[in-house]
């Protein structure tokens, strides 16, 4: 009892332990100093269970490592660009899951919604002839209206989510299966709009790199407009060589992934989509009073409601995000295997959705994460599928492996929580 | 002919079905005043509270504010008069950060997205003025002590700019020296000019903070004190019904409000 008040006290009283929002100004024109300052307020976020994105990051690096030692033809240009491809349609699915996460809930139907979602495609489309945009439009619409109707019930009757999404994935899965009828298969056309979702790159080396400038330009122009309206009004800011560090480490990142991607077949366009989609929502989630609302369901539904939230509104409108994100990524797996059948949807999807979104770093207690979390989670669960295939290990073992991951980071996410609380206990 | 009282209940029932909860409350705030409500449990003090803000409408009587007539039938109703709570159990998002908990619902934004800066730049302006150790503003609540948390459910309550403020048990789960935090901050409010009722079991803060007091038992008024010249005891004795002293309630009533 004792120590935990001291540690309390302590972050309190010394501004150059707590982190960032207290930082004096004027603090760091060195380069030494501003890694100083990190260092200070990365040990403070260790001790306080904030790990973010860290772990994961480690785990990644050390699966790329292990199975480059294996087979050298891991990182290659080729399995890389490839591997950027295969998260796509997953991770999509995973973005939904986030946003469910973040107000405390789980949506399991995520894998018949996306199933669903091709199939209403594919028989519009190749059978009905309806044109493949309106049949898009139709088959996202599909899933958007799922989420809702199975978000306002779960709202409306507080029956926990994945209840009500266990029996929408049975239901979901039934419609799948009605709606494909006898046929069983469907080939979607090989040249057309659906199929060039992952198909399709754009060669021109320019364009990769053209990405990854305008990536890393835009999060400097948003650092230092930040840092020069919190300096205008005197408040703490981050100094210019923090923001060109982090800008930095980001540029490189982006420059070597357009570099090893331009060496195989160019940027993807499934993959451009998946960043843009993930940042866009990044910014929803972050920056606007609806992400806000999400937050806070997570927080405590009894807080949001005492703030005049509308809560019903929100959980269903997370809802109806998930069921878009699902039936978003079931049209990019579709794409990839070109075909609808009736085994789409079904199988390990759902699990590797739910998963990928935890080992990135979003927590199952809800309030926590960010949906770069979908992509840094896909990465390690497709770099370590890939990694198998390549040295053929019997996939048995890979989902004993992807499991392990999944419950170290169920395990860390679990500490970190316990340990912010320990220290609001003093 | 002093000013009428910032807020003033008159006659003021409640009941939940068969059970009178409150029976003919009178109650005076005024403003840079700390006025203490004291009771056992089951006094209806949370009631009361739950009556002056909103949550549960008083059935009869009349409430007052400046010497008008108002009716309060929904918590927006106490907000727009200036009537802000803090309940007990704080309500605050522990993953959001203090900024996030104090703008919640009420956020600044600018060209539609969340203006950051200027919010943590009001909390920031807010803090300063009430607390000595201003928290860090980006930690997530559930990492704060709970004497901070209560800062921050303080600060979220002043946002609006209120007249009088409601603290449900402020220090009922603190430790001393948070306790004594909290007891500064109400201090310093008062002396912006702010009417305090403050719902307390705790004698002690009662006997360092507040004006008056006044005691509820059993629904009823049983008694109105100056802590200043009552002797502890007194009040003890009137919370528990220890001495029944009529003459000298009315009296009391009449001298001191």
């Amino acid at each position: 009892m004792n120590d935990r008040r001291r540690t309390a006290d302590e972050s309190r009283d010394d501004p150059d332990t707590s982190t960032k929002g207290t930082r004096p100004p004027h603090r760091g024109r060195r380069v030494t100093d501003a890694l100083e300052s990190r260092a200070t307020a990365f040990r403070v976020r260790l001790g306080l269970g904030e790990l973010g994105s860290l772990p994961v990051v480690v785990v990644l690096v050390a699966v790329w490592i292990v199975f480059q030692s294996l087979n050298e033809n891991f990182l290659s240009p080729r399995n890389l660009s490839n591997l950027s491809v295969d998260i796509v349609g997953t991770g999509l699915i995973a973005v939904g899951i986030v946003f469910v996460l973040l107000i405390g809930q789980l949506d399991l139907s995520v894998g018949s919604v996306s199933g669903l979602a091709a199939a209403v495609f594919a028989v519009l489309n190749v059978n009905s002839g309806v044109p493949e945009w309106l049949a898009l439009i139709i088959a996202v619409l599909t899933g958007t209206a799922v989420g809702a109707i199975q978000g306002f019930s779960f709202a409306r009757t507080r029956v926990p989510a994945f209840v009500v999404t266990l029996a929408g994935l049975l239901t979901w899965n039934g419609l799948m299966l009605y709606i494909l009828g006898t046929s069983g298969t469907i080939n979607l056309d090989e040249n057309g709009l659906v199929a060039d979702l992952t198909s399709y790159y754009f060669t021109h080396d320019s364009a990769a790199y053209g990405v990854a400038a305008i990536g890393a330009g835009l999060v400097f122009l948003a650092s230092y407009r930040d840092r020069q309206r919190r300096k205008a009004i005197g408040m703490p800011h981050r100094s210019l060589v923090e923001i060109g560090m982090r800008t930095g480490v980001l540029a490189v990142v982006a420059f070597a992934a357009a570099f090893v991607l331009n060496r195989f077949q160019g940027l993807p366009l499934a993959f451009l989509i998946f960043l843009v989609v993930v940042a866009g929502l990044d910014i929803v989630l972050r920056r606007t009073h609806y992400g806000r609302q999400v937050y806070a369901l997570g927080g405590g539904v009894e807080a949001a409601r005492r703030a005049s939230l509308g809560v019903i509104r929100v959980q269903t409108a997370v809802l109806a995000v998930s069921g878009t994100m699902a039936a978003i990524g079931g049209l990019f797996l579709a794409s990839r295997i070109t075909s609808v059948s009736q085994a789409s949807g079904s199988g390990v999807l759902l699990l590797n959705a739910i998963a990928a979104a935890v080992i990135g770093g979003t927590s199952l207690f809800g309030g926590r994460g960010t949906t770069w979390s979908a992509v840094l989670g896909m990465l390690v669960i497709e770099s370590v599928a890939s990694g198998m295939a390549i040295t053929d290990t019997p996939v048995a073992v890979q989902f004993m492996i992807t499991g392990g991951v999944l419950f170290a980071a169920v395990v860390i996410d679990s500490f970190a929580r316990r340990s912010q609380e320990a220290h609001g206990r003093a | 002919m002093p000013a009428p009282p910032l807020l003033a209940l008159r006659g003021v029932c409640k009941r939940y079905g068969v059970l009178q909860v409150l029976e003919d409350i009178e109650l005076e705030v005024r403003a840079g005043q700390v006025v203490a409500l004291l009771g056992d449990n089951g006094a209806g003090k949370s009631t009361l509270v739950k009556v002056i803000s909103g949550v549960a409408p008083a059935d009869k009587g009349v409430i007052e504010w400046e010497g008008r007539n108002v009716q309060i039938r929904r918590p927006h109703d106490a907000r727009d008069l200036g009537i802000a709570t803090v309940y007990q159990d704080l309500a605050l998002c522990g993953n959001l950060d203090v900024v996030g908990n104090l703008f919640l619902g009420r956020e600044i934004r600018r060209f539609g997205f969340l203006d950051e800066v200027e919010m943590e730049r009001r909390t920031r302006e807010l803090l300063e003025h009430l607390a000595t150790g201003v928290p860090d503003l980006r930690a997530p609540v559930v990492s704060l002590s709970s004497g901070q948390r209560q800062t921050v459910a303080i600060a979220r309550s002043l946002l609006g700019d209120p007249r009088v403020l409601l603290l449900d048990e402020p220090t009922a789960s603190l430790g001393i020296r948070q306790t004594n935090e909290v007891l500064d901050l109400v201090d310093r409010l008062r002396d912006r000019g702010l009417a305090v009722l403050l719902i307390s079991h705790n004698m002690g803060d009662v006997k360092a903070l507040a004006d008056r007091a006044a005691v509820l038992r059993l629904g009823r008024n049983n008694g109105f004190f100056d802590v200043n010249t009552v002797s502890q005891e007194q009040i003890i004795s009137s919370i528990t019904g220890a001495a029944e002293n009529v003459p000298r309630r009315m009296a009391s009533r009449e001298e001191e409000w």
